[in-house]
């Protein structure tokens, strides 16, 4: 059964082509069976795997499947790995993308192009799946680019308005270039190591490389630009509010559940390397410290109830490199699974109310929604309780260990959980800020909504999200064959008080602010410092203005001097040359037979007088 | 018996191959074309027999037969040729036949 | 049989010359038949018989008379000759005239550098047909099929449609 891995991507690969070939011909059920159905299967038989693997006690299997191209003694094959990473990342993969096609049959449910979004969804599910089953680089490469371009297609999908054309060329040039650096990277390990094979490699870095080699700190930088790039870290963490163009199942879907959780894999995956690069780790737990701490200022400001889940996300996606920071592996991909839930819970309720109030996203024109959207209610609040990690929620759990595992860390460590702390106050904040605009308070909307939206298929999902969100933190994930066992860190009772209690603070500042009104948000505001922290935060700390600045103006300054084209007026001369001589040499083609005839004996005489002379 | 510089016999080839040159070249009735070749063909022929009496050997005759077996095969395809293209154009100048200019 | 030489020769140029200015179709294939004549008897004082009888039968009368067949088909009649008279205008003699007097010039150069007395020996048919039939067969073969492949060619373009 486990040799029927290579399934699991099949199914949404056909689903896509179906889709794709027919063009938009067929009927909506059908397009939607087909959308949702082929990753059901894949979910169905990932199952069945998972279980079979697990009860086999092994600790991965390999499905070879081909040889993708043999060069040499270069021969990547078409091979599938698993072992607990890889078996949680494919269940999370399927399931949480089974459950969110589910709701996109009812959320697109109008759309005209509703066969494509589903073929665009079932290529991402595909590609992400190679992305982390592959059991090599070329492979992983294979569906990291894969994901990169279905995001592409779908926050342009919509591409009508110009903005989400730009939104989604934003996304892709700049995960673009951490992918460059990660196909770098892969470059100088296939030549140091001369493999591709991840384990083998792996294997090969650890027997060769003793601890802070140079080439292992050049290799997981390069590995690490990637990471972020697809993961939107700093600094290549600009694309992801923008992504949101996209409509909002894929936000739920790739920018928030699966795909921008890549890098966090990537990182995890090849966790050996970066343990023989303790510096470049390190660098990964202050990214990680400084973007979760960034979003989450920004996150505060922001009015758009997509892009604070987006910032929101960013901030979640910070922990996991914490945690990887710290070498809390395990504590990072649980907190990559649970936040796959509760975020996909969380974007997917908000895709409710915003269809409910007909496409309104600005939280300030929402408020007293909580008796008209139930469901969205509930979820909203379950979401936000795991994403506040309120505790014995799903994601309590998951940033107790990162924090903790951040305590036990000599050095930084200490930096990284006060920080950490810190950001679950800001989360606390922000998340129930949210809560308490759009759910409590006046209402203040333009359209006030009549009913929720939704059937079934809308609202099962997000029930059985609430309830992997509630108790998701239960779940033990089988990832210490992979990282190894770490060992237990313990922090003292009075610590962990505090830790649970920071969070409540800040929902209890949310609660004062917005809820009760204690406080006024205006007198807060009314000061020019306010004003200008509030400015600066909701422009995202000024990176797109300084990234404009720096990169972008001077790149359009470069287009623009260069608009002639420099360097092609060099072959556009050949080009005129080669043109010139033909039409020169054409002349001579007469069509006359004398003229042929004079030709050869003048050549004759030519080469007579040629060889009289020599 | 007296003997005949061999320069003379080669000269005297070199002339008719020139002469039939010069016919090729000038003239546009496609029948004259083919006779000057012909001419120069025999030329060519000439100069293999020369050789042939300066060495004594009976190669250079071969291979006049040889150029000989060549004109006969020309001369069968090359007025073939003419008469499909008198039949098409209703003419033997060869300018007519200029459909391959570049 | 110097003088024999010399005088064929000379009728041999002569002849030539004719057939290219000439603008009488049938006129210009007789100077051409005789030039061939001429040609055949500078091959017999070469001491090549076989050769020049085979240029007398072959190419002077076989081929010759191929072409007269041919003149006779397309009936070119006085129309043809004023043509011919038209298209012969003395500048476009000069090129092609220059051309062959420059190339000539550079043979006659070449050759004059060869200074052998040729002394005419008899090869006859014997030892011509010894060769062929012997180290030349396939050569003979070669130009067998050469001629087959020209007799279908020819059967085939003068073909009516």
């Amino acid at each position: 059964m486990q040799d029927l891995i290579w399934l699991l991507p099949t199914y949404p690969v056909l689903g896509f082509f179906v889709l794709v070939l027919t063009a938009g011909r067929l009927p909506k059920n059908i397009v939607a069976i087909i959308g949702a159905g082929s990753v059901g299967l894949s979910f169905f038989t990932a199952v069945i795997i998972a279980t079979q693997f697990l009860s086999s006690g092994e600790n991965y299997f390999i499905k070879e499947v081909w040889t993708w191209m043999a060069v040499g003694n270069f021969s990547p094959g078409f091979n599938f790995y698993l072992d607990g990473l890889s078996l949680v990342m494919m269940l999370v993969i399927t399931g949480v993308g089974f459950l969110i096609h589910l709701y996109a049959t009812g959320y697109m449910a109008d759309d005209p192009s509703y066969s494509r979004f589903f073929s665009y969804m079932n290529l991402f599910v595909a590609a992400m799946l190679m992305l982390v089953l592959g059991d090599n680089l070329v492979v992983l490469y294979l569906g990291w680019e894969g994901v990169g371009l279905c995001s592409y297609l779908l926050i342009g999908f919509w591409y009508i308005n110009p903005d989400n054309g730009y939104a989604a060329r934003k996304a892709f040039v700049v995960t673009r270039v951490g992918d460059t650096a990660m196909a770098l990277g892969l470059f100088l390990l296939f030549t140091e190591l001369d493999t591709l094979n991840i384990q083998d490699m792996l294997y090969a870095a650890e027997s060769e490389w003793e601890v802070g080699n140079d080439l292992a700190v050049a290799a997981a930088l390069l590995l690490l630009g990637g990471a972020v790039g697809k993961s939107a870290q700093l600094p290549l963490q600009t694309w992801l509010p923008d992504a949101m163009a996209g409509p909002t199942p894929i936000s739920a879907l790739i920018h928030a559940a699966t795909m921008v959780t890549a890098g966090v894999y990537l990182i995890a995956r090849t966790h050996i390397l970066f343990e023989l690069a303790p510096s470049v780790q390190e660098l990964v737990g202050w990214v990680g410290l400084i973007t979760l701490l960034m979003a989450g200022f920004i996150a505060l400001t922001q009015s758009d109830i997509k892009r604070i889940l987006a910032f929101s996300t960013m901030s979640q996606i910070g922990y996991m490199f914490l945690a990887l920071g710290v070498g809390a592996w395990s504590a990072g991909i649980f907190h990559l699974m649970t936040h796959a839930f509760f975020k996909a819970l969380l974007f997917l309720a908000s895709g409710t109310v915003i269809l409910s109030l007909h496409h309104e996203q600005n939280i300030f024109k929402m408020g007293a929604l909580r008796q008209k959207l139930p469901v969205s209610f509930f979820s909203f609040l379950i979401g936000s309780l795991a994403l506040t990690a309120f505790p014995y929620t799903s994601g309590y759990f998951s940033k107790d260990e990162i924090l903790i595992a951040a305590h036990g860390l000599e050095g930084p460590g200490i930096i990284f959980f006060y920080g950490g702390v810190l950001g679950a106050f800001l989360t606390g904040i922000y998340t129930f800020r949210l809560f308490f605009i759009v759910f409590f308070g006046d209402s203040n909307a333009a359209h006030p909504p009549e009913k929720e939206y939704g059937g079934w298929n809308m609202n099962g999902p997000l029930i059985l999200l609430m309830i992997l969100s509630l108790v998701g933190g239960f779940i033990a994930v089988p990832l210490d064959p992979v990282f190894g066992h770490h060992e237990e860190h313990h922090v003292s009772g009075l610590l962990h008080g505090f830790m649970i209690a920071v969070p409540l603070v800040g929902i209890a500042i949310s609660f004062l602010f917005f809820y009760t009104k204690t406080f006024s948000v205006e007198k807060l505001m009314s000061n020019t410092f306010a004003q200008t922290l509030h400015k600066f935060w909701n422009n995202g700390w000024g990176f797109d203005w300084l990234y404009d600045r720096f990169i972008v103006f001077p790149f359009l300054w470069l287009a623009r001097i260069n608009r002639a084209d420099i360097v092609d007026g060099f072959y556009t001369l050949i080009v005129e040359i080669s043109r010139t001589a033909n039409v020169m040499i054409v002349k001579t083609q007469t069509g006359y037979l004398r003229w042929y005839a004079l030709s050869i004996a003048a050549g004759l005489l030519l080469l007579i007088t040629i060889g009289v002379l020599l | 018996m007296e003997s005949i510089p061999v320069e003379h016999g080669l000269i005297l080839a070199a002339i008719l191959f020139s002469i039939g040159l010069i016919g090729v070249l000038t003239r546009r009735n496609i029948v004259f074309v083919l006779m000057s070749l012909e001419i120069m063909l025999n030329a060519g022929g000439l100069a293999f027999i020369v050789g042939a009496s300066r060495w004594g050997h009976a190669e250079g005759q071969i291979m006049f037969l040889m150029i000989l077996t060549l004109a006969a095969a020309e001369v069968a395809v090359g007025l073939g040729l003419i008469i499909q293209m008198f039949r098409r154009y209703k003419t033997v100048d060869i300018n007519v036949l200029s459909e391959m200019k570049g | 049989m110097i003088a024999l030489f010399y005088i064929a020769a000379i009728i041999a140029v002569i002849a030539t010359v004719a057939v290219i200015l000439q603008t009488n179709i049938v006129h210009g294939l007789l100077y051409l038949i005789l030039s061939l004549l001429a040609v055949a008897v500078i091959f017999y004082v070469l001491g090549a018989p076989f050769a020049a009888v085979l240029e007398a039968i072959v190419y002077a009368g076989a081929i010759m008379v191929l072409f007269l067949f041919v003149i006779m088909m397309l009936n070119l009649g006085q129309h043809t000759r004023d043509q011919e008279r038209s298209w012969l205008t003395p500048r476009g003699w000069i090129v092609p005239s220059l051309l062959a007097a420059v190339l000539l010039g550079q043979l006659v150069n070449v050759m004059s550098q060869i200074d052998h007395e040729l002394i005419p020996a008899q090869i006859g048919v014997m030892e011509v047909s010894a060769l062929l039939f012997g180290p030349y067969v396939l050569a003979v073969e070669l130009a067998s099929i050469l001629l087959l492949a020209g007799l279908v060619a020819a059967y085939h373009l003068a073909k009516t449609k």
